[in-house]
């Protein structure tokens, strides 16, 4: 059976049409789901696309959290559904207080569209299960606010119960902190994507649904929105999705 | 029923200290260019000004908090205080 894969479309979202075809080329059928609707079709996963919701005005992504749409997309969430927001999608879920931390100005205040290289962190949660091995992605990144920032305590639990997911790396492969070449807004400890506590919301920044065919530069994304689809089965099939808190817990505890 | 006095209000809203503020630090390193020196800890936020209907002054003072808190300032980044105006 094809998996059904949530798209919110709010005002302002600009990457939905992308999320469309990674949804395609990743076996899935997309269902785009408008902002003022709560209801979710029986969609078995969300992906929240990237674009400038409601105009960015206020905060990136904080009025799109008190649209109908993201009512229904708490309670999902809250019942163990995955969802996934990329760049603005991110900044929603972050206003949403779905994922922990927020997004701040780029470091450089400048507008930053380019291509990063993203490093996995653990590659068996329900975003990264399809990535196979540990190895730098390739993938674009084009926002202004995509700075990083959760308090030290906060950056010390997630990294010790594996919630960190992404980080951005240098040309050598390590890990690029704030002023790092490899890094291109500034995010602490280089993080480019993280999940909560349960594990089932997932963010990042850059864009893994404009890298999944050869013909876009670089289908290094692909895994991942793979792993969104496989997880979106798993989750219409059971009412669960594996990887989530207990075995990424089991992992980080050491 | 007569209606509600109204009450007018602005939220200040800055950067917590201690987060870095890239828009304060552009504005202070502009300073010199202008000839001006001794400036320092420039910290850029943004002021709402909005009018509340309400019972009493308290409660519409209970009102702007709740919007300051949970719409207009992100407490994870953002400082914000209330200021009644006349």
């Amino acid at each position: 059976m094809t998996a059904r894969v949530g798209i919110v479309l709010f005002p302002g979202s600009n990457r939905d049409i992308d999320a469309v075809n990674a949804l395609r080329v990743a076996g899935a059928e997309p269902v785009v789901l408008w902002h003022e609707s709560v209801d979710l079709e029986g969609v078995s996963a969300i992906l929240i696309p990237g674009g400038f919701a409601y105009g960015d005005y206020l905060r990136a992504g904080v009025i799109a959290r008190f649209s109908p749409v993201m009512r229904a997309v708490a309670a999902f969430a809250e019942a163990g559904g995955p969802v996934l927001g990329i760049c603005n999608g991110f900044q929603v879920l972050a206003e949403a207080k779905l994922v922990p931390g927020a997004l701040l100005r780029n470091r450089g205040l400048r507008f930053v569209c380019r291509e990063v290289a993203l490093l996995p962190e653990h590659l068996d949660t329900p975003f990264t299960r399809e990535l196979g091995v540990r190895r730098p992605l390739r993938m674009p990144v084009a926002h202004g606010e995509g700075c990083y920032y959760a308090d030290d305590a906060t950056l010390d639990a997630l990294e010790r119960e594996g919630g960190v997911l992404w980080r951005y790396a240098n040309p050598d492969g390590s890990v690029a902190g704030p002023d790092d070449p490899g890094n291109p807004n500034g995010s602490l400890r280089g993080i480019a994507g993280v999940r909560n506590a349960a594990g089932n919301v997932a963010g990042l920044m850059p864009h893994p649904e404009t890298a999944v065919e050869a013909i876009l530069g670089s289908d290094d994304g692909l895994g991942i929105i793979r792993s969104l689809v496989v997880s979106a089965a798993e989750y219409a099939a059971t009412g669960a999705v594996s990887g989530t808190t207990t075995r990424a817990l089991a992992g980080g505890a050491a | 029923m007569s209606e509600q006095p109204a009450y007018r209000f602005a939220v200040n809203v800055t950067p917590k200290p201690g987060i870095l503020d890239p828009q304060g630090r552009a504005v202070e390193k502009s300073l010199p260019h202008l000839g001006i020196a001794g400036v320092s800890g420039v910290r850029v936020g943004r002021r709402v000004e909005l009018t509340v209907r309400a019972v009493d002054v308290a409660a519409a003072r209970g009102v702007v908090d709740r919007l300051a808190s949970e719409l207009l300032s992100n407490p994870l980044m953002e400082l914000y205080d209330v200021e009644a105006l006349g």
